[in-house]
């Protein structure tokens, strides 16, 4: 195993990626290995850039809604809801309060199934795959829950500009409950089935650390940063739609399980703690819903106009299941926003791989990669083409382009 | 003589037949079992001929920085290995084809050789993840081997110690069990080593939770990474046929009962009662260690694997080895 590293001194390179088993969307990772152990890692994502803001500043913000759910296939509605409630902010509509009881509904509902769906993947990657299809069975009844409620699986296009598309009948109620029970039966059955399986336990228990310090060096979030200590939940810390009424605090790893250590079995924990959370929640929101009206303005051209008249700039902030998701949007007066800029959940977690890969071994890269639940097509916004070729910025150029667009938007 | 070459040339080419077609059988019942279990509906059973036959018709590609002669040699040995096994050992309840030539430690020796063709195949495919998979591949049989050898060793030392000529040769293990041979300290011990024996298994086939060397998730198919066409599919058979290997060693070193012996037949239906008990005794073995073990587990580290064989298995192993042994004592005194 490591008994030819007397003979070469020098380590060798084992490309992951941008293609590869081990990534489910991707990335370009470049691995110094010491026989079995990795030594230094280094990565370059950019391989899925679509040019969706592009498209976005050609559109107006109804049409954009739309285009958000297609950021990113898991989160639908967090990208649609973020970027509504920038939008929200800036024109100063309020949002009637059962829009914001069923947009929290169904961004729980999502949560559940986006950390199931990061189950079986993570299951998979330990090469578990019984779990993988187990877990992938059980989250059926979230996605079929969701079609129930906004008609599709995926891109739901529920969300508008001051409220839902979509009311939640006193028929559905029922169907909600029932995939409640369904999914609070079944919570301590998973949890046995993750965190008491010694398989498990040995390949996650102690490895991708990453420490408390580290995770608020390099501004982790999301369950990733939960896991590593770090008490932060956007529901909690700057609540929006419903959570200013619920009971909502960041889930961190209990101290039955040895407290925080920051490591790929704390990730584990984090999220299933999360998705009994979630069932929590959604009852809370069943409970207390109010009735009333569920769009500010029902008129489409009305609330265009509205719109296009609006200005100024706000970011609509929204807890992802992989973290903290951020739109800014910046209205001058005309149909399509003058600017607009997502910054996804991952894009806040991709750097924390280098301190969990470093003198970990291959067998774990798999996991400890997928163990921050890495969403490439939503993290990618740009790719940089010179000469025909794709190419790299220096920090320089950086900073100059920075600049660059901080006194574009001053002016505007 | 001339006679006896031909036979003998006759019952090799039966018996590898007969041997690949087991494989694809068990193949084929492995992976609709596991999908049962995994809750899935799982392919037909004819899905492992219909994958070998679309590999032969598929391009064979070699990679420019292959070594080409030994890329291409080593599945060949590998598959021509594996069936030279099957030569020795019983199958389908008949006695072994070569059965005066080899004994158990030659079966022991025989058995590393696809492990070295694929490790061969491996580093000579120039590929970073097969190289990988290939060390990974020679530190696990370093690793399952010593517990193995004690299974065999402790079953062949009850025999000889019992007074019955020739122990290690598979014919006199065939046709003495060993369960009629100790006590009841003896029959702990032997159950034992049948569960050690049944913990090699997976790792003799490379199948999970100690698929280190092929890992795809991390190393994209590791050894077999470059491997296309006619070659993955010489390689696909390979495992086939030493599935039915391991399996039907289990079977001849712990099982080997006859049900013609049990049951009273015509003449003629012996050897169908015989072919019979013995596909199910193998798809038996292949479903406990094989699917079973496949579908409950995760995946080792190459770490946990060497740790797994040297600490706990080959423990267990040696604990078998000495009740074994203690209970012999006991008897003769």
């Amino acid at each position: 195993m490591n008994g030819d590293t007397t003979k070469k001194s020098t380590p060798y390179t084992i490309p992951i990626g941008p293609v590869h088993p081990a990534l489910k969307e991707p990335v370009m990772f470049t691995f110094q290995m010491e026989g079995e152990v990795v030594r230094s890692v280094d990565f370059a994502p950019g391989n899925t850039h679509r040019g969706i803001e592009w498209m976005g500043m050609r559109r107006n913000p109804v049409q954009i809604v739309h285009l958000t759910d297609r950021i990113c296939g898991i989160c639908g509605i967090v990208h649609s809801l973020s970027f509504a409630r920038a939008v929200e902010q800036i024109a100063e509509i309020e949002v009637p309060p059962r829009a914001d009881y069923i947009r929290t509904i169904l961004h729980e509902l999502e949560r559940m199934q986006s950390h199931i769906l990061w189950a079986g993947v993570a299951a998979h990657e330990l090469g578990f795959d019984s779990l993988l299809f187990l877990a992938w069975r059980v989250r059926e009844q979230s996605m079929d829950l969701i079609e129930n409620l906004t008609g599709n699986r995926v891109n739901y296009g529920i969300v508008q500009i001051g409220g839902v598309r979509r009311d939640i009948s006193d028929d559905q109620r029922p169907v909600i409950e029932q995939g409640l029970a369904y999914y609070r039966g079944l919570i301590d059955q998973m949890k046995t089935v993750f965190l008491d399986d010694s398989t498990i336990r040995m390949r996650c228990r102690g490895h991708g650390l990453l420490s408390y310090r580290d995770a608020q060096l390099l501004c982790a979030i999301g369950p990733t940063a939960r896991a590593s200590g770090v008490a932060m939940d956007v529901r909690h810390d700057y609540p929006y739609c419903a959570y200013g009424d619920l009971d909502v605090h960041p889930v961190l790893p209990p101290q039955e399980f040895g407290g925080p250590q920051g490591d790929v079995y704390d990730r584990i924990i984090v999220r299933l703690l999360e998705i009994a959370q979630s069932i929590d929640i959604i009852q809370q929101c069943l409970d207390s819903m109010p009735a009333g009206e569920i769009l500010w303005e029902k008129k489409l051209p009305k609330l265009l106009s509205i719109l296009k008249k609006a200005q100024g700039e706000a970011i609509g902030r929204v807890e992802a299941p992989r973290g903290e998701c951020m739109h800014y949007v910046r209205m001058d007066g005309n149909e399509a926003p003058a600017t607009w800029k997502v910054k996804a959940s991952s894009y806040s977690n991709l750097m924390s791989w280098i301190p969990m890969l470093k003198g970990e071994q291959l067998a774990d890269v798999p996991i400890i990669v997928a163990s921050i639940d890495p969403c490439m097509s939503c993290t990618d916004r740009v790719t940089i083409i010179r000469n025909g070729a794709a190419d790299n910025l220096t920090k320089e150029e950086l900073t100059r382009l920075s600049r660059e667009k901080t006194r574009r938007l001053s002016r505007c | 003589m001339l006679i006896d070459i031909i036979l003998l040339l006759g019952g090799a080419v039966l018996v590898g037949v007969f041997g690949i077609l087991i494989a694809l059988f068990l193949m084929g019942v492995d992976r609709i079992v596991t999908a049962r279990m995994q809750a899935r509906i799982g392919p037909p059973l004819s899905q492992p001929l219909t994958d070998i036959r679309k590999l032969f018709t598929k391009e064979n590609v070699v990679p420019a920085n292959a070594i080409p002669l030994l890329f291409n040699l080593a599945p060949v040995i590998a598959l021509a290995s594996a069936i030279t096994i099957l030569l020795y050992i019983p199958v389908g309840g008949f006695p072994p084809v070569l059965s005066g030539g080899g004994d158990l430690i030659l079966v022991m020796y025989l058995l590393t050789l696809p492990a070295l063709a694929l490790v061969a195949g491996g580093f000579s495919s120039g590929s970073p993840y097969a190289t990988v998979g290939a060390q990974r591949e020679m530190v696990t049989m370093i690793a399952y081997e010593f517990p193995l050898a004690v299974v065999i060793i402790a079953i062949a030392w009850k025999l000889a110690v019992s007074g019955i000529p020739l122990p290690f040769m598979l014919a006199s293990v065939q046709a003495n069990p060993v369960w009629g041979l100790v006590g009841p300290l003896g029959i702990i011990g032997v159950l034992i080593l049948f569960f050690v024996l049944l913990i090699v298994t997976p790792a003799e086939l490379s199948r999970i939770p100690f698929d280190t060397p092929e890992a795809e998730t991390e190393l994209a198919g590791g050894v077999l990474v470059e491997y296309s066409g006619k070659n993955l599919a010489l390689f696909t058979l390979t495992q086939g046929v030493k599935t039915v290997v391991m399996a039907s060693l289990v079977v001849a070193l712990f099982i080997p009962y006859r049900l013609s012996a049990i049951i009273l037949a015509p003449v003629i239906l012996q050897p169908v009662l015989d072919l019979l008990f013995y596909l199910v005794l193998v798809v038996l073995v292949a479903f406990i260690a094989v699917s079973l073990i496949r579908v409950s587990m995760a995946r080792f580290r190459i770490n946990q694997v060497v740790s797994v064989y040297w600490m706990y298995i080959s423990l267990i192993g040696i604990a078998g080895m000495l009740l074994i042994m203690a209970d012999h004592i006991l008897g003769v005194v």
